[in-house]
């Protein structure tokens, strides 16, 4: 398959998977585009980077969870949203939900080796993600302050 | 009065709370709430499993314990919306107080078939995306297998209040119907279908949420939304690994 095919195909179907997903977990009507192009872009970074840059698993999805950061700060000042409304649905493609469901299936099934493999796995990825995330947020603080929200932001 | 301004703040940050939003921003609507309101300053803290809200200059202290817990993002959205509408005079506090309490009785959700078709294609696509094989054949099942996963997991979630149940029963489901599909010439790789049909269940967003509360400095939050992804993962392994292990 050329690789121009490979890339529409990644992008439409993360966007579209997202939507379904937001729709899943009840996102507003008018958030539900923006919010697929949020996990279409995150997907897109990490797809580019892991499969054909190598830049390894965990930068990768830190970089992808870094781009949907920034989209959903700016998504979230276009519509007035709260930025999870357009975080949580585009990290869907991204999350190891199901490397978490292989370790565990792994640790019934008696493979220890494996399981203990996969869970650090699980760790480490949740960690470049949440990772990803504190930088766009740090970015996004030192960019825009709210009148009043700066004084208690956490 | 300022008893119905700390009542309006614990349902806003029990509605929050219940829709999954981060701790940091219950914490900050609840305290703009309470400010915009006319108090001094607040004293807010929450944690996934009750909220407390004081007043700095007053000797009273509410507290309002939660029991349900979900990924509702229409919740997080109105309660924003309503805090912004009042911190801009539009809403006075006992509108407020009527708004949230609509809005908790009944928040306004996608119809049933529209949330099952939306875990079908969630589940189909995901699974060409993961598995970088661009293999069609195994679409329509991962489709079907998705869909009725989730309608497994909707329609046990009323019965029982253990969340463990329920999602066990749905990746049961799924595990079960996969196995039937394959062995009937309707798909092809077991493994992919079930990575993707069990995408809409797992809890990868709730395993993320976790640890950026944690970062946050929201230490107790971190470990018991840790420790409720924790659980939703083993039920979901062990619904599935029960297919592996036995057939």
């Amino acid at each position: 398959m050329p690789y121009w095919l490979q890339f529409l195909v990644q992008l439409s179907f993360s966007y579209v998977s997202t939507v379904a997903f937001a729709i899943i977990i009840n996102v507003p009507r008018r958030a539900l585009n923006f919010a697929g192009w949020a996990g279409a872009i995150g997907w897109i970074v990490y797809w580019v980077l892991t499969y054909d840059l190598d830049v390894g698993r965990m930068m990768g999805n830190l970089l992808g969870a870094f781009a949907i950061g920034i989209c959903g700060m700016i998504f979230s000042r276009i519509k007035k949203m709260p930025v999870i409304i357009f975080n949580i649905p585009g990290l869907v493609p991204l999350v190891p939900g199901a490397t978490a469901y292989q370790a565990v299936r792994a640790l019934v099934l008696g493979q220890i080796d494996k399981a203990s493999k996969l869970t650090v796995r699980v760790a480490m990825v949740a960690g470049a993600i949440a990772v990803g995330f504190m930088l766009a947020q740090l970015l996004a603080e030192q960019t825009y302050r709210h009148p009043v929200g700066g004084k208690y932001k956490a | 009065m300022h008893n119905e301004l700390l009542e309006v703040c614990l349902l806003a940050g029990r509605i929050m709370i219940e829709g999954g939003s981060e701790m940091y921003r219950v914490d900050d609507t609840m305290r703009r709430i309470a400010v915009n309101g006319g108090a001094q300053d607040a004293l807010v803290f929450t944690t996934p499993t009750g909220i407390f809200i004081g007043l700095g200059n007053e000797s009273k202290t509410l507290l309002s314990p939660i029991d349900k817990r979900s990924i509702d993002m229409e919740k997080v959205a109105q309660v924003n919306q309503l805090s912004r509408s009042f911190a801009a005079h539009e809403l006075g506090l006992h509108e407020l107080h009527e708004a949230l309490h609509h809005l908790d009785q009944n928040t306004p959700f996608f119809p049933f078939w529209l949330q099952v078709l939306a875990a079908g294609v969630c589940s189909t696509m995901l699974m060409v995306v993961f598995a970088q094989a661009y293999d069609w054949f195994d679409m329509p099942l991962a489709a079907v297998v998705g869909a009725l996963g989730f309608i497994a997991y909707a329609k046990i979630s009323p019965l029982t209040r253990v969340r463990f149940i329920s999602e066990l029963g749905g990746a049961f489901v799924v595990g079960v119907t996969a196995w039937a599909g394959v062995k009937l010439g309707v798909g092809r790789n077991l493994d992919n279908v079930i990575i993707g049909a069990v995408m809409p269940l797992v809890p990868g967003v709730a395993i993320t949420n976790s640890i950026r509360d944690m970062l946050a400095g929201h230490l107790l939050s971190g470990i018991a939304r840790g420790m409720e992804a924790l659980l939703s993962a083993a039920a979901i392994g062990v619904g599935i690994a029960l297919i592996f292990r036995f057939f």
